[in-house]
């Protein structure tokens, strides 16, 4: 059981390691994603259009075995499994990410841009001090439900072989014809979701010092 | 830039044949008018008439199509004149400009709305930003809410702090584009006041209103607009009492009834 429970744990740094590596990047990548998005250049905004379609139209899961093994068939080789697992959940969690923050944009009214235009500030400075802050509190719940499914969806990743904690799980069961481990690992991920599901809470408790309009 | 105490500018405001369309539909053909130094301007006209269209492209909301401005002898538009966009900002700062729906930062406290342009534009220091903010809170009567959110006051109290705001900057002409049109009617008058007070204090104001008696009372002149022109203009006098113009009177009868 020990035993059981240390491949468990080393299975949940695998996890963590593809949930934060997968924040990392996805995260300031959303916003480049959005920029193209909303920029005026109509073939950019095309692309970024038909990549967010084909990232929210399709399962995680193919997006994930297509970026693993179309190097093999196009090079020959590929790289190794934990790369293909970032690569893959980093440009899809950029397209939702990116999705989540031209909600948070447009909910900002133009006279907020306008107000902060005829005081004088900068346009890095109504960016950063004005429109952001209002940007990041309005979108801190659907942001909380996205990294809640991220965690979920690391157990996609031993689809391709890598040994995160679902897979770990898995294999134990197997051997020890138990549904336990299953079991085990279930509770896991709850207690990972419970501590995002608190430190979004808290986060949007704190930013609700003050009341839109 | 502009000196003003140089005889040769005798307007903070030179507006001359100003053009401004959206596509190619004209909403301001061909307006002119001059604002001189603590002299104060109403706008008058009925809704569509281009009166918020005229405060907006001079406070460079909108682009302007034609024609020439000078704000406080800085020119900001002519044809063939190319402004960087810090010469733009620099010029803006001699406007200030009060919105109809007051457009405060719902996540800075009313102190901080003010303070926050005192720092980063005009590079005072906090503390020095935090006394004037406060100073002009005390004189809008607004100083023991100097800590709430926006969201905590009154549509007045809101307005009033956003002319505070406004009024940080020392602009060289304050605009108003209907200050009290969002406001309960009970709440209009405190504005009202706000507006005589500083008219008294020769503050050089620019003010798009409905409140005829109000804009009779404060004005040195008053412009009525119709359909993207300017259809008469005079004193209050003139034009409240004596209007010229059939659409004026037209106008001016249907705040009679
Ligand atoms: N963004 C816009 N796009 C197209 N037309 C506009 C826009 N804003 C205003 N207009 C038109 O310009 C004219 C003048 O509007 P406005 O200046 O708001 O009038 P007022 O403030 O006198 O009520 C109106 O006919 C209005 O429909
Ligand atoms: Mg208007």
């Amino acid at each position: 059981m020990n035993q059981l429970l240390l491949q468990m744990l080393k299975g949940t740094l695998v996890s963590f390691q593809v949930f934060g590596l997968t924040l990392l990047f996805s995260l300031p990548l959303g916003m480049l994603v959005v920029k193209g998005k909303m920029s005026k250049i109509w073939i950019v905004k095309t692309l970024v259009n038909i990549y967010i379609m084909i990232m929210r139209g399709t399962p995680l899961i193919l997006q994930l075995i297509f970026v693993y093994f179309a190097p093999y068939y196009i090079f020959g080789t590929s790289y190794d499994r934990m790369t293909a697992v970032i690569v893959a959940y980093v440009i899809n969690y950029a397209a939702y990410f990116a999705e989540i923050y031209r909600g948070g944009i447009q909910s900002i009214p133009s006279g907020q841009y306008e107000a902060a235009k005829v005081l004088g500030f900068t346009k890095s400075h109504t960016a950063t001090h004005i429109i952001f802050p209002q940007v990041f509190r309005e979108i801190i719940p659907a942001m909380g439900n996205e990294v809640i499914t991220l965690i979920k969806d690391t157990a996609l990743a031993q689809t391709i072989g890598v040994a995160e904690l679902f897979r770990v799980a898995q294999t134990a069961s197997a051997r020890e014809f138990s549904t336990m481990p299953l079991f085990v690992a279930g509770i896991f991920y709850f207690v990972m979701n419970a501590f995002v599901a608190k430190a979004f809470d808290q986060m949007e408790a704190k930013l609700n010092y003050y009341e839109k309009k | 830039m502009s000196d003003l105490k140089d005889n040769k500018v005798d307007y903070m405001i030179e507006v001359n044949n100003l053009i401004k369309s959206y596509g190619n539909q004209e909403v301001i053909k061909d307006v002119s008018f001059h604002v001189a130094k603590g002299e104060v301007l109403s706008i008058i006209g009925p809704s569509g008439s281009g009166k918020s269209t005229i405060l907006r492209a001079i406070n460079q909301l909108e682009s302007i199509e034609g024609g020439e401005v000078i704000i406080c002898g800085d020119t900001l538009y002519k044809e063939g004149l190319v402004l960087t966009q810090d010469q733009k900002r620099k010029i803006q700062l001699h406007n200030g400009l009060v919105f109809q729906d007051f457009n405060l930062f719902p996540h800075m406290s009313i102190k901080r709305n003010i303070a926050e342009a005192l720092i980063y534009v005009l590079n005072k220091s906090k503390i020095e930003a935090n006394e004037i903010a406060l100073q002009l809170l005390d004189k809008m009567g607004l100083k023991d809410r100097a800590d709430s959110y926006p969201s905590q006051l009154s549509g007045g109290q809101k307005q009033r702090v956003s002319i505070a705001r406004a009024l940080a900057l020392k602009p060289n002409v304050l605009w108003f584009d209907e200050p009290t049109s969002a406001l309960d009617p009970e709440l209009t008058n405190e504005i009202l006041k706000v507006i005589k007070n500083l008219a008294k204090e020769k503050m050089t104001m620019v003010v798009v209103t409905h409140e005829m008696s109000f804009a009779r009372d404060i004005s040195d002149r008053v412009i009525f607009m119709d359909e993207g022109f300017i259809a008469e203009s005079g004193t209050p006098e003139e034009v409240f009492g004596n209007p010229k113009n059939p659409r004026t009177q037209q106008f001016l009868q249907s705040f009679n009834q």
